[in-house]
């Protein structure tokens, strides 16, 4: 029961623009799971789905068990944090600090605890040093990391991280990388959106592909990347190395470095499958 | 005489306590593409917003050093055809929208409108530029209702048809699909072959492997490495600095590491291409 299940969701928008078509999806609680697709394939509007700020026209979207129908975007909030792509559209608050703590103070949660769960949320972000600033004066990719602390300190069990690559670097990844780390050990469940395949075939075991407002595969990346009708579909790309490796014509499905060191090292075996 | 020169540029912002920028000195050529890179904060976007003249004249604080366009002072250059023959594309693509018309194909236009160009000669570059771009389909919709990669590439239109000489382009794909990527990359790739001086940050380190012709390291507002992009790009120094080596260029490293070098030290797919070509052969 503990698990977001999407059943042939289908979000249109008052306007008659279909947005998403008959996704069918389930993640269970404490999985890590990244979609990856072409700018407008509908990634953004079915993580809108999951966190009820969309509800689909038709199908039905389940978070434990509930349809998300049937409760406010209020309600699910306590479950699904969203982390916006755009972090200008999330904050408001005079500084780093008063918007972390807002939604807490709104909850009514002792003071005690409102600390513990701002100092964690600072402390997994790495934004210490920004806490006084007014939100819109930190630079931009940090800017993201404060929108990462608001929704972390909800300490809600599902999280959607909206393109939290997008502009980061190297830092800023690695950082990104711990933290789906220790969200793992607690057992939460993050749904990342990418365009970083790198960073994607780095971090995730499971990989959602999506392409024209529908999910089009559903795999370890391995197989998503060497599915040249997804990879074509979808807009994305083989990690660099994968490429490579293609472009060299070597047969087995490489996407890392040490998979191709080993392959193209002159102690290798010919021909050793790697799987 | 170089086309730009910086010559040891300090500056600090109205209200900031150190340097964003510390004593850089560089001569850039004319037609050549100049990737700039650095971890966040290091004063990467600080540099283009010096070239582009938003500083002084618009951040204000204090500049120590000159910046030469073709050898003269840019405070003592006419603004108006700074402003024609220096393009800028933000590093957020959120905030270049203007937010005020309502299609596409007038949000392109606008630059355009501001400059006092003919009707007729708007809508043909317009059209164009849409064309260059591959954005038919969002020429009619409303700029304020696009995806974020979607804007992206409205916003790089924008730029694009002002026909600027030089583009300062600050992390143009960051909201982009890898397709889309590599689809800006080429059009970069062909305003540089029409002969356009290009500024590019960009954390996608691959690309800029592929495409620059020389490499700025920027560190705590210092220029810390300088030169051809094959050399620098091999550089494990980068590392320390918070800035990724191009996936190639680790790779190379680890052939190193094996005690089988390639031949040449590659920094790209194609020329690790032909290394591991000459073993497999």
């Amino acid at each position: 029961m503990k698990s977001i299940v999407l059943k042939d969701a289908t979000f249109i928008y008052p306007n008659d623009h279909i947005a998403n078509e008959e996704l069918n999806l389930k993640i269970n609680r404490g999985e890590r799971v990244a979609i990856v697709g072409q700018n407008g394939a509908g990634k953004t509007t079915a993580v809108k789905l999951i966190n009820g700020l969309n509800k689909p026209t038709h199908g039905d979207v389940f978070i434990d068990g509930k349809n998300t129908k049937d409760k406010t975007v209020a309600q699910i909030s306590a479950y699904v944090g969203y982390v916006f792509q755009n972090p200008d559209d999330q904050v408001f608050n005079n500084s780093v600090e008063d918007e972390i703590e807002y939604t807490l103070r709104y909850l009514k949660l002792p003071s005690e605890e409102i600390e513990r769960r701002v100092k964690r949320a600072v402390e997994l972000t790495g934004i210490e040093d920004f806490l006084d600033m007014k939100p819109f004066d930190v630079p931009f990719a940090i800017r993201k990391f404060v929108t990462i602390a608001v929704i972390l300190a909800l300490e809600t069990p599902y999280l959607i991280l909206d393109e939290p690559t997008a502009g980061q670097d190297l830092k800023g990844i690695n950082k990104l990388s711990k933290l789906l780390d220790v969200l793992e050990e607690e057992e939460k469940t993050v749904i990342t959106i990418s365009h970083d395949m790198e960073f994607v075939a780095d971090n995730f075991t499971r990989v959602v592909a999506m392409a024209n407002k529908k999910i089009i595969a559903d795999d370890i990346p391995r197989n998503i990347f060497w599915n040249e009708s997804v990879v074509a579909a979808s807009k994305i790309k083989k990690p660099e190395i994968g490429e490579l490796a293609k472009e060299v014509g070597i047969e087995e499905k490489i996407i890392y470095r040490d998979e191709l060191v080993n392959k193209i090292s002159c102690s290798s075996k010919p021909h050793t499958n790697i799987k | 005489m170089s086309y730009i020169e910086l010559r040891n540029i300090s500056y600090k912002y109205p209200l900031s306590k150190a340097n964003v920028l510390k004593n850089i000195s560089y001569s850039f050529e004319k037609g050549n593409l100049y990737g700039i890179i650095g971890s966040n904060n290091s004063g990467k976007t600080t540099l283009c917003n010096l070239i582009k003249g938003l500083i002084p004249e618009f951040y204000e604080g204090e500049l120590y050093g000159e910046v030469l366009i073709e050898g003269k002072d840019v405070r003592k250059w006419d603004s108006n055809i700074l402003a024609t023959s220096i393009g800028y594309i933000f590093q957020n693509p959120f905030s270049q929208i203007s937010g005020i018309k309502e299609t596409v194909f007038e949000e392109i236009a606008l630059g355009l409108e501001n400059l006092g160009i003919k009707e007729d000669e708007i809508i043909d570059r317009v059209i164009d530029v849409i064309k260059l771009l591959n954005i038919t389909d969002l020429a009619k919709k409303n700029p304020n209702e696009l995806s974020g990669g979607q804007r992206q590439r409205v916003a790089f239109a924008s730029i694009v048809a002002m026909n600027n000489d030089i583009l300062v382009i600050d992390e143009p794909t960051s909201q982009l699909d890898p397709q889309g990527t590599i689809e800006i990359f080429d059009i970069i790739n062909k305003l540089k072959q029409q002969g356009k001086t290009i500024f590019l940050v960009e954390h996608k380190i691959d690309l800029i492997a592929e495409y620059a012709d020389e490499v700025l390291v920027i560190d705590e507002g210092e220029l810390k490495h300088w030169g051809k992009t094959n050399e620098i790009l091999a550089n494990k120094d980068l590392l320390n600095r918070g800035i990724n080596l191009p996936q190639v260029a680790l790779l190379s490293h680890e052939m190193e590491n094996i005690n089988e070098p390639f031949d040449q030290f590659a920094i790209t797919k194609a020329e690790a291409k032909k290394q591991i070509a000459k073993r497999w052969g």
